[in-house]
């Protein structure tokens, strides 16, 4: 089944959905769905069975920061009855970065939603385990996001020589030399 | 009898648990011997590989991804290199191809030889563990006469390898093909009808057809389960379709079916590379003719000022790869894995992620656990074969 053929499916399956063809460069079916259709969109792919995406293989983002919308939540799907790949994605921006959950969907999109709000700050609303999966719990920030500083730039720290005279030096000799006497 | 008092006990397996394959802590709540619930937690191995990708050049990523999965490492190496091969839409030699299969299927065998011994001695037979070291070794040799490097060989590169196989290489695998098969005839004896090993794995750990499906498990979990999910035979790559093995399944989802499954994937391995040892010319090509990713041969960079040039070119800026985004898919070890690479046009990626078998099977482990005794918590574990390196990357 070709990219159209797939869309034209969709449209009669969910009118109200909007869905943009996008070929890629290495010429896998791509699909720019639009954020609010996600939950209705998500339950059609799984369980119409001439589409039977029974299988969510893969489910990441991409920063494309400083463009807007800067996110890009991508979910790669298979559907093992008919030999076919998807790539489903959904554009975000900066400032409302959150989309429903596929979890209740797809059960394998639990921890890698988790992953994805660890390391780029994407809230997946519903979501049962909203908690950091990778780095520490205590963590500040998103790693994974191009504005998070990878390389932090320090000012080099030079030291002046110690400028001592010889009256300092001796009277610090001297003290030195009381002070581990009386220890 | 009224007065007894009867709670249930939180106990704290790993961070440092020798049989947790790694650094994974799990947080049982046991009924007795009986497990309640699990909690894992996972990213004590997270170094952030993904980011640092971000930093590096193309060619620079290929031993990064290698120290993922580190019992896998050929098998991440070249599933990135053909995503990027993808995007800067090479057309590889036909050599080429046929030498990744029989590493890919080389690197499966010692997968599987690491999981096969390390399972063993998890459930009590320890002379396994042994014996599937010692022919390991083997492989690594093969590694070493490769490249040099044992574990990590970093021999793919983008459009092609590294340098040509060495001398003597098709003999060696040869000597080990014919080594090994009688070698696996022996672990099978051991383990196979062994009733200690049967009743330790036998209806443990099952999970469904459809719930592997549902937790993206595809790969030797799945296909013990009865799905058939192959990338190989689904979406071929690296011309596997003209290739003859079959895909081994079995349909009942537990311990001692995965065992089955990865004892005759091996010998299917066996079998693909017996075809692709045939197929591999003793002198050819051993990368793209392209001399924007191939660095022109050393003795041309000694005599002539356009490939000197064309060699500091590759090594100090790297190419450019064409803006887009491509995803590969390959069988690995472990299942179905691959790396979603992003390209912004430039000399470095913009994103590159792996898709992580690992990771889905840690997820996947509660359901397999939760209802069983403690005991088989840690054969469901070297069960599910999970590499704690691909968990966190």
């Amino acid at each position: 089944m070709d990219t159209g053929g797939l869309i034209a499916l969709l449209r009669e399956a969910a009118p109200t959905a909007q869905l943009e063809d996008a070929p890629g460069i290495d010429l896998q079916p791509t699909i720019y769905a639009a954020r609010d259709d996600m939950p209705e969109l998500t339950r059609v792919l799984r369980d119409r069975p001439e589409l039977a995406y029974t299988l969510l293989i893969e489910l990441t983002a991409v920063d494309y920061w400083p463009r807007e919308p800067r996110f890009e939540v991508v979910y790669l799907l298979v559907s093992i009855a008919h030999r076919h790949r998807l790539r489903l994605k959904v554009r975000l921006h900066g400032d409302d970065a959150r989309v429903a959950t596929v979890s209740d969907v797809w059960p394998a999109a639990n921890w890698l939603e988790r992953e994805v709000w660890d390391l780029f700050g994407i809230v997946f609303d519903g979501h049962p385990d909203p908690r950091r999966l990778l780095m520490p719990e205590d963590w500040e920030g998103f790693p994974l996001r191009k504005d998070y500083p990878v390389q932090v730039k320090l000012t080099p720290r030079t030291t002046e020589a110690l400028q001592v005279t010889e009256e300092e030096f001796r009277a610090n000799l001297t003290k030195d030399r009381l002070s581990r006497d009386q220890a | 009898m009224p007065g007894i008092r009867t709670e249930t006990m939180t106990v704290n397996m790993g961070p440092q648990h020798p049989s947790t394959h790694g650094v994974l802590r799990l947080v049982l709540e046991l009924d007795g011997e009986t497990v309640r619930s699990s909690s894992p937690t996972i990213g004590y191995l997270h170094t952030g590989i993904e980011k640092t990708t971000e930093q590096k050049k193309w060619q620079q990523v290929i031993p990064l991804v290698e120290r993922m999965d580190y019992l896998s490492a050929q098998s991440n190496s070249m599933a990135f290199c053909l995503s990027v091969e993808r995007l800067l839409g090479l057309e590889i030699p036909q050599r080429v191809t046929d030498i990744r299969v029989l590493i890919a299927e080389l690197q499966r065998i010692n997968s599987h030889l690491v999981w096969l011994g390390t399972h063993g001695m998890e459930v009590g037979a320890v002379s396994v563990m042994l014996y599937c070291f010692r022919e390991r070794e083997l492989l690594l040799n093969l590694n070493e006469m490769l490249a040099g490097f044992r574990m990590f060989p970093s021999y793919m590169r983008v459009g092609g390898l590294r340098e040509d196989l060495p001398r003597g290489f098709h003999d060696a695998v040869r000597a080990f093909l014919d080594r090994f098969l009688p070698k696996l005839a022996e672990y099978e004896d051991l383990l196979t009808k062994n009733e200690i090993y049967l009743k330790r794995t036998r209806n443990v750990g099952v999970i469904s057809k459809d719930d592997s499906v549902a937790y993206g498990l595809v790969g030797p979990i799945a296909r013990a389960a009865g799905v058939d999910y192959d990338v190989r035979k689904y979406f071929p790559y690296l011309g596997y379709d003209t290739y003859q093995f079959e895909v081994p399944t079995q349909t009942l989802g537990d311990v001692y079916s995965r065992y089955l499954v990865r004892v005759a994937e091996m010998k299917e391995s066996v079998k693909i590379c017996r075809q692709a040892l045939e197929r591999i010319s003793p002198t050819g090509a051993f990368a793209v003719d392209d001399p924007r990713v191939t660095p022109p041969p050393k003795d041309r960079v000694y005599t002539e000022m356009e490939a000197l040039i064309q060699h500091f070119l590759i090594y100090s800026q790297g190419f450019t790869v064409p803006a887009g985004e491509a995803y590969v898919p390959v069988e690995g070890p472990r299942g179905e894995h691959g790396f979603y690479v992003v390209s912004d046009g430039t000399n470095r990626p913009w994103r590159v992620k792996s898709r992580a078998p690992s990771l889905l099977a840690c997820q996947a482990l509660e359901r397999m656990i939760v209802g069983g005794l403690i005991a088989d918590v840690i054969a469901v574990i070297g069960s599910i074969d999970v590499v704690m390196g691909d968990v966190d990357r």
